[in-house]
């Protein structure tokens, strides 16, 4: 059996996720994700052992760029889509606790 | 009776590389500049952009790691680190987590003449955030990327320090290595070296770890020592207390001397590593990391003690002088062209270390080349300057790079060697000290060096002291 | 002329020769918009102006002979997750509704070289993630055929404004079967390139590991004009790979002797809708009667492409969303207190309901002490069903399968059971996993008159064989209705 899902398990997700929930939604997530959970158990019937996990579908490795400054300036277009900015800069909410 | 207590340190040291450009794009890493002008949509975090490797990166890492005696994973990979904090763009740092490149090497520190390893346990490649700033007045903070994608390597040691000491002999030695491998140039003051600090302690004797913290934030080697000496007090007065130690993250505050922690509740510190699907796998070959283990350069210990050998050195100013591989090199050229090499050595160890402290500078600051340094050992050598003016026109150098040549031409600062001269000046000052002269003549010898003091006072400090000394024997 | 009647290649012909301005042709395109978008929504938002202004551009270097290229002064429509350099491009989310990126995606810098016009961007599956084109911000996509009938998803935009006549081809994402799903119910040609053959660089991440763009078009010519254009190995991509050559034309061949066709039994059990097993069955009967060698064979591991689909999809999209966080783009909430809540509040009105419900399940699966159980199970998983597909190129050229279990569904009937919907992508979603190529070409349609696509597997970078299969089953199915 998958995992089971809890108010809790939410309330944490919700943090990692950076996401608010209305009761409604946290019922239906908390429905969603155990049903989804349940079906992903599936995997469970493969026997995975000794499989490499497949990170890339392909070998493709050491794909490098020289050591050379290329960068202008797009400053000013970049900025223009913050929604709050200040002196070239993003502004956001205090950070300091 | 009161418990003896043991202090457990390891160290996670963030060292900034010394690349042209960024970790996963071509900006450029130049310390300064306008907020975002060293931006792209890369390292900004902009939607679609893509990181591609700076092949650069791994070179420096992989030099540090051998320097370390540190084996490498020739199969290593990124991952992403995800937490949410604005001056992270992407709202995850690519980072290593599962295969790091570099792992399980050591380090020789030596404190109070012990010599004792400290265990590396990995080296990983990782990318910079960006900068804040607080506003108090509009109670926001201001974000600037031009940090933000800047090369990293983190340095991450066993649990082997028992002491701030040995903490600040271990980061001298990271420092040297990185120095020296030109990897990095180590500035704590512009956070090119970084340090967090977990610490714990335990009962003397007791062969269990206690609860550690980590403390962030610490950019120079003294508030690092007093962090130490800080929270190990904190926690020991909680044992005292019969209290436990929290396992938690603390911001030290070096103003106020004193330790705070970090995280609000909003930070479950689970920072879902995955690997980053970006980014393809690095291997590197054997060949690629002979290649960086032959280009090493003499690392401190190997240089020290050739200097001893090869230059006579005392073993005191030959590690003083290879401390600093600008302090070695400085040295080392400026031998190269004919100079003393204790005369040199002098120079590096008390004139230049002494403006260095005055100025509060580092010595990879040091903008005087080697040409002018010998040039200035040479005219004390001949005799053209003596010993004080010579201190003045190496200030002059240290300052302004002077050609100490021109310098005396143009400042008349040349010892007076004209007999005539100085006849005259001696047979003034004979005559203004009638009462000396007779001192002198009844066998008190050592009143001469008024005299010849004297004489200097009226020309200047430009006089040949022995000349002066010499003539006002054969005069009185 | 209907100027929208001709395929993208015959067009370009005749504005190479003179016959039709670029500028004519792009008010084709934005006259066929204007006319029949407002029942079909396909696109968020059309760029009249610049398309008009790049038309002129691109004329003076057809005159000058500086563009000779197969599509040369043809409009095409963009898929709104891929940027645009001052364009606006929202991935059809609220979070995004008034982003202009500062730099164009590599694949529009290639449509740029090859002298194509952009004329819009088209709508979408919120960040891709959705089936039928209905979790979009800015309202639903009708079905050409049908408007009552949903266009399919992600790319529900492209594909039904190619299948509309709003323009001749468009641009595609396909990270699950994005393209080839939406082309199957549209009755158009998409193609899902093997992953690494076009370049990500500006296509707004869903899941990483899978996503590809594609080219959708009326027919199979088009089709591989487009991914000609679009393929190239870009250095801003380090997953991108070169390829031998670029010129997919040359593989138009209407020949499939001795090709080797597999249809895995597993595609064609419970749960597929007879009438598109009909019509898929009758494509691989063509095949054989051109000379393919036709044979049923077990895949295996269908069962498991879903849910390792969506615990490596889910993983990544909830890290590549993360930079949606009303600090450097995008919406930002209007109220909240202090900067963690700000990112809440921004996200969670910013995001609709499908997106949240991935972000959650991806968060969790990455999670302390599951990262084990489910995201390397899947990515094990992962590796034994690109195992499997070795094995089956090992014996066939190509793989014949169905591109959805049934045709296009009726507007509002999917969205209520999650799963349910997810289970319709059980045809394309393997194919992702395995980094596969993929087209879906027309095969009929069903009795209430919707279109059924048929899918051609092959190898990694096997598209000539796909186009080649494609080209051949396409001539087959039009002879047949002209002498039908």
């Amino acid at each position: 059996m998958a995992e089971k899902i809890t108010d809790e398990t939410i309330d944490y997700v919700g943090i990692l996720a950076k996401l608010k929930l209305s009761e409604q939604e946290r019922e239906d997530a908390k429905a969603d994700m155990q049903k989804m959970l349940d079906y992903i158990d599936k995997l469970n019937e493969l026997d995975t052992a000794g499989v490499e996990p497949m990170t890339h579908v392909f070998p493709v490795k050491n794909v490098f760029r020289e050591d050379v400054v290329v960068n202008g300036d797009d400053r000013e277009q970049m900025l223009a889509n913050a929604p709050e900015q200040r002196d070239g800069q993003y502004q956001v909410p205090k950070t300091v606790e | 009776m009161a418990k003896e207590y043991e202090t457990v340190i390891g160290l996670e040291v963030h060292v900034e590389l010394a690349t042209k450009t960024k970790i996963f794009c071509g900006c450029s890493t130049e310390f300064g500049g306008e907020p975002n002008t060293h931006t792209c949509p890369v390292c900004t975090g902009m939607p679609g952009s893509l990181p591609v490797l700076n092949k650069k990166v791994v070179e420096y890492a992989m030099a540090v790691g051998l320097a370390a005696n540190c084996q490498i994973h020739q199969y290593c990979r990124f991952d992403r680190k995800n937490y949410f904090y604005p001056d992270n763009p992407q709202n995850y740092q690519i980072s290593q987590l599962y295969l790091p490149i570099c792992h399980d090497g050591w380090i020789e520190i030596e404190t109070e003449g012990q010599k004792k390893k400290v265990r590396i346990h990995e080296i990983h490649m990782e990318e910079d955030a960006g900068k804040l700033i607080h506003d108090d007045w509009e109670d926001c903070s201001l974000v600037d990327y031009n940090r933000s994608g800047v090369p990293l390597i983190e340095i991450v040691s066993e649990p082997d320090m028992r002491s701030a000491e040995e903490v600040i002999a271990y980061l001298e030695q990271l420092r040297m290595i990185a120095q020296y491998v030109g990897a990095s140039d180590c500035k704590l003051q512009e956070g090119s070296m970084r340090a967090d600090v977990n610490l714990s302690v335990r009962e003397k004797g007791s062969d269990t770890f206690g609860t550690r913290t980590e403390m962030k934030n610490l950019n120079s080697f003294k508030a690092i020592a007093r962090a130490i000496e800080g929270e190990q007090a904190r926690q020991i007065d909680l044992l005292e207390e019969g209290r436990p130690v929290i396992q938690e993250t603390r911001r030290w505050d070096d103003n106020k001397g004193e330790s705070y922690p970090m995280r609000s509740k909003e930070d479950a510190q689970d920072y879902r590593y995955f690997p980053d699907p970006d980014l393809p796998p690095v291997e590197i070959s054997d060949a690629w990391m002979e290649e960086i283990r032959d280009s090493l350069p003499e690392l401190q210990p190997a240089k020290k003690a050739r200097y001893m050998e090869e230059f006579k050195l005392p073993a005191y100013d030959a590690s003083i002088l290879t401390e600093s591989k600008k302090l070695a090199d400085l040295f080392e050229e400026t031998v190269a062209l004919g100079a003393n090499p204790k005369k040199v050595s002098n120079w590096l160890m008390v004139e230049t270390l002494r403006l260095l402290k005055e100025y509060s500078m580092e010595p990879e600051e040091i903008r005087f080349t080697p040409e002018n340094l010998k040039k200035l050992i040479a005219l004390a050598e001949e005799g053209s300057i003596n010993s004080s003016v010579a201190k003045e026109v190496f200030e002059q150098m240290f300052k302004e790079n002077v050609d100490p040549q021109v310098y005396v031409e143009e400042h008349g600062l040349k010892t007076v060697n004209d007999a005539g001269a100085l006849e005259a000046v001696v047979k003034k000052v004979l005559e203004n000290n009638p009462k000396v002269v007779e001192e002198y003549r009844g066998g008190k010898e050592k009143v001469l060096g008024f005299l010849v003091g004297q004489v200097m006072k009226e020309m200047k400090g430009k006089a040949n002291p022995a000349m002066a000394g010499e003539l006002l024997k054969k005069l009185i | 002329m209907d100027l929208m009647k001709l395929t993208a290649v015959q067009l370009s012909e005749k504005i190479r020769a003179g016959e039709i301005r670029v500028a004519e042709a792009v008010q084709a395109a934005l006259d066929a918009i204007e006319e029949k978008d407002q029942t079909i929504n396909a696109f968020i938002t059309v760029d009249r102006e610049g398309a008009l202004k790049a038309a002129e551009e691109i004329q003076k270097k057809i005159d000058a002979g500086e563009l000779t290229g197969p599509l040369a002064g043809v409009p095409v429509a963009v898929k709104d997750n891929i940027c645009t350099k001052g364009l606006k491009t929202t991935c059809a989310s609220k979070i995004l509704y008034n982003f202009v990126p500062t730099y164009n995606a590599e694949v529009i810098e290639n449509l740029r070289r090859a002298g194509m016009v952009v004329v819009g961007k088209t709508n979408m599956d919120e960040f891709a993630m959705g089936s039928t084109t209905e979790t979009s911000y800015f309202g639903v996509t009708r079905n050409p055929r049908n408007p009552e009938h949903v266009p399919g998803g992600s790319s529900g935009g492209s594909c039904a404004a190619v299948g509309a006549g709003e323009v001749l081809c468009a641009l595609g994402s396909d990270t699950g079967g994005s393209i080839r799903q939406p082309s199957s119910f549209c009755g158009v040609t998409g193609l899902k390139p093997t992953y690494g053959a076009v370049s990500r660089y500006g296509l707004i991440a869903y899941g990483s590991s899978l996503d590809q763009i594609g080219p959708v078009a009326r027919d199979v010519r088009d089709c591989a004009a487009l991914f000609s254009v679009i393929a190239s190995h870009d250095r801003k991509d380090s997953t991108s790979v070169e390829l031998e050559d670029y010129d997919f034309m040359g593989a138009l061949k209407d020949d499939v002797s001795g090709l080797k066709v597999g249809i895995p039994n597993e595609y064609f059990g419970e749960g597929l809708d007879p009438q598109v097993k009909e019509r898929v069955l009758h494509a691989a009967g063509l095949l054989e009667q051109k000379g393919a060698q036709v044979e049923h064979f077990d895949l295996g591991m269908l069962e498991y492409a879903i849910p390792a689909y969506y615990v490596i999809a889910s993983a990544e999209a909830s890290s590549n969303l993360e930079r949606f966080d009303g600090v450097k783009y995008g919406f930002r909430a209007e109220e909240y207190r202090g900067l963690h809540d700000m990112y809440k509040e921004t996200r969670s009105q910013g995001f609709g309901p499908e997106v949240k419900r991935r972000i959650m399940l991806g968060s969790f699966v990455l999670s302390s002490g599951y990262y084990d159980a489910y995201y390397l199970k899947a990515l094990r998983t992962k590796a034994l069903i690109k195992k499997s597909f070795d094995q089956a190129f090992a014996k066939y050229d190509v793989i014949l399968a169905p591109a959805a279990p049934t045709a296009a569904p009726k507007l509002g009937e999917s969205l209520s059971d999650p799963l349910a919907m997810y289970l319709g992508d059980i045809y394309t979603v393997s194919v992702n996993l395995a980094g596969l190529p993929g087209i879906s070409v027309p095969c009929g349609s069903t009795g209430e008159g919707l279109p059924v696509g048929v899918q051609i597997l092959a190898d990694c970078f096997k598209e000539k064989t796909i186009l080649q299969a494609a080209y051949t089953l396409e001539q087959a199915l039009r002879k047949e209705e002209q002498h039908g």
